[in-house]
């Protein structure tokens, strides 16, 4: 995006009005700006802050006013000790089985039918796509009690089934919206030079459109990443009755009421929020560019 | 027999696309089937039972229906509900617009000031949770610390039934910059052409930004608009983590409620009205929404015409 930007700066300052107008006026008002977005972006960054120096302190510092920024003695071992209180790894592997099932299915199924939205002219297709459209707006509360009804009369409650197997049916409606975007920029002719070399619709799709589709799918991976490490109401409702099949979210949620300590314990809780945020913040500097690419495309053409 | 084979031999470039297009889609027509119509005709017959999900479920009529009306709880929980919605969208969205302007306006450093108030919104919602209900802390959290180095009096964030919605509208601001992303993407969209002819026509800052870039942006601030209220409305998170409902249900917000009727007190035929209810409510509330702001926006290609 910085690169975006560079050269309407230039083709701005190029406009003789522009800097005859507004030339120091102009300087001074950037400035200002910039310290305002400064001074937004300390208040937005103190509570990080805050967290990662409670989670290094000594539970008495934590008590201390006026609150200490740097702790001292630094207490690494916050990290240690909270990791021994839960049985983590159990949680992290039940959260990782998720993920994967739901990115493979998430990917795969979105992408056909978007592809079947983009692509084909079948009669009734407009219909459908208001339909689509017309999920997304549906609030997702209101169907949590019948759909709990069905998959305890099923017997699916406290296993992974409910948050797994419903990925495979056509995996969002914003995901197939945001492929179908994609797959409609793409130019047509290469799917009909495919199809006049043999290719069935589905081979087209298979073997020419969705490598094309890499970024698009980069992105959706990226967001059903956040959606799964973040959700917290469906491992509530369907695995919150066994400890055993506890995700990251559920376990970092029963930890403050931890039995093994009599009373909360700020510093261990911080150090496991920490934790906790930690892989979406590193997932958010290694695919940044796909983060923009997905607000711009579900954000703006919505 | 014979014109059977005849037609699937002919099939026409029609009837291919269709069997094509309908076997492309049909995870999501499934889905749909699955995830939504069953789903929905199951809300629609829970609303006339008494169950428990345990002893057999029995038909009550409109007993459901009418309890409404008695339960204080569920107005209490609407009344925070359209409260916290009230402050939170569009202060969070203006907050989120002016930023985003801020950050629009060709200064350095806009990637690094774009990450910093993106992260919040990202942050995982338990994490959120934990991490506010430590800084709302009356006796060592930092809001109180900050109010307490500048000599205010430390204020009971959490336990106090009229600061609780307050504590948490800040803390729903924390994620401002969500929408914030959309509208510096919606607003490095704008051709700078249109600035440069409003300025020809003599219009200052407050102008363009008046005719210009609103008008502009209209869309995608109604579109943060309509999902800001549904998100809005279902909020659960906050208050069942943070505060539990509490204190004296100044928390209870209307999901909580529902969440707590169907799944805390077993009661899934009422649950299912309240959810019917909270559908309702958003609709009519999108519906208003369309009506009374839809025809304040610019689209620029009808406009174009």
């Amino acid at each position: 995006m910085a690169i975006e930007i560079a050269p309407k700066v230039e083709t701005n300052l190029s406009q003789p009005a522009n800097v005859r107008r507004y030339g120091k006026f102009d300087r001074a008002w950037r400035a200002l700006v910039w310290l305002m977005l400064l001074a937004g972006s300390i208040v937005m960054f103190v509570p990080f802050l805050w967290l990662v120096s409670a989670s290094l302190k000594t539970e008495t510092q934590v008590f201390q006013f006026p609150p200490q920024w740097i702790p001292n003695p630094v207490m690494w071992n916050n990290y240690p000790e909270a990791g021994k209180a839960a049985p983590w790894l159990t949680y992290i592997k039940n959260t990782v089985f998720i993920l994967i099932i739901n990115e493979v299915a998430i990917l795969f199924s979105s992408s056909l039918c978007a592809y079947g939205f983009a692509r084909i002219n079948f009669t009734g297709k407009n219909f459908w796509f208001g339909v689509l459209l017309a999920t997304m707006m549906l609030p997702g509360v209101v169907l949590m009690i019948p759909t709990y009804v069905m998959f305890s009369r099923m017997h699916w409650v406290n296993t992974f089934y409910p948050l797994t197997v419903p990925a495979f049916f056509g995996g969002g409606a914003f995901n197939i919206f945001l492929l179908r975007q994609f797959f409609r920029s793409l130019p047509p002719e290469l799917a009909d030079a495919a199809k006049i070399d043999g290719c069935s619709e589905f081979d087209t799709f298979l073997l020419i459109m969705l490598p094309l589709a890499k970024p698009a799918l980069a992105t959706i991976a990226v967001f059903t990443f956040l959606g799964v490490w973040n959700d917290f109401m469906g491992p509530l409702l369907y695995l919150s009755k066994d400890p055993n099949n506890y995700t990251v979210s559920l376990g970092l949620a029963s930890f403050r009421n931890n039995t093994f300590y009599s009373r909360v314990r700020w510093d261990l809780l911080m150090a496991a929020s920490t934790a906790a945020i930690a892989p979406v913040i590193i997932i958010f500097f290694l695919a940044q560019r796909f983060f923009v690419q997905g607000i711009a495309t579900t954000g703006l053409k919505g | 027999m014979a014109t059977a084979t005849v037609h699937k031999r002919h099939l026409s470039f029609q009837a291919r696309n269709n069997i094509a297009g309908y076997l492309f889609i049909s995870p999501f027509l499934l889905g749909f089937l699955i995830w939504f119509l069953i789903p929905a005709v199951v809300a629609f017959w829970l609303i006339f039972q008494d169950w428990n999900l345990i002893r057999a479920p029995h038909f009550v009529g409109l007993k459901n229906i009418l309890r409404l009306a008695k339960d204080p709880i569920f107005f209490k929980s609407l009344q925070v509900t359209v409260y916290y919605t009230l402050v939170s969208v569009p202060l969070g969205m203006v907050l989120g617009f002016l930023v985003a302007l801020l950050m629009n306006s060709k200064v350095r450093g806009i990637s690094f000031f774009r990450t910093v108030f993106y992260l919040p919104s990202i942050v995982p919602a338990v994490a959120n949770a934990m991490l506010w209900s430590f800084i709302l802390n009356s006796e060592y959290g930092l809001l109180n610390g900050v109010l307490r180095s500048l000599g205010f009096q430390k204020m009971l964030w959490l336990q106090n039934p009229k600061l609780a919605v307050p504590a948490l509208i800040l803390m729903s601001l924390w994620g401002i910059g969500g929408g914030m992303v959309i509208y510096l993407a919606g607003l490095q969209g704008i051709p700078v052409s249109l600035y440069e002819a409003a300025e020809i026509d003599g219009a200052g800052r407050v102008a363009q930004l008046w005719y210009v870039t609103i008008p502009l942006m209209s869309p995608i601030i109604f579109f943060n608009l309509i999902m800001g209220i549904i998100g809005s409305f279902q909020v659960f998170s906050a208050g069942y983590l943070i505060t539990d409902g509490g204190p004296q249900n100044a928390t209870m917000f209307y999901v909580l409620y529902n969440y707590k009727t169907a799944f805390q007190y077993m009661d899934m035929g009422y649950a299912s009205v309240l959810a019917w209810v909270l559908f309702f409510i958003i609709l009519i509330l999108t519906l208003i929404v369309f009506k009374f702001v839809g025809r304040l926006i610019y689209y620029e290609d009808v406009g174009g015409n």
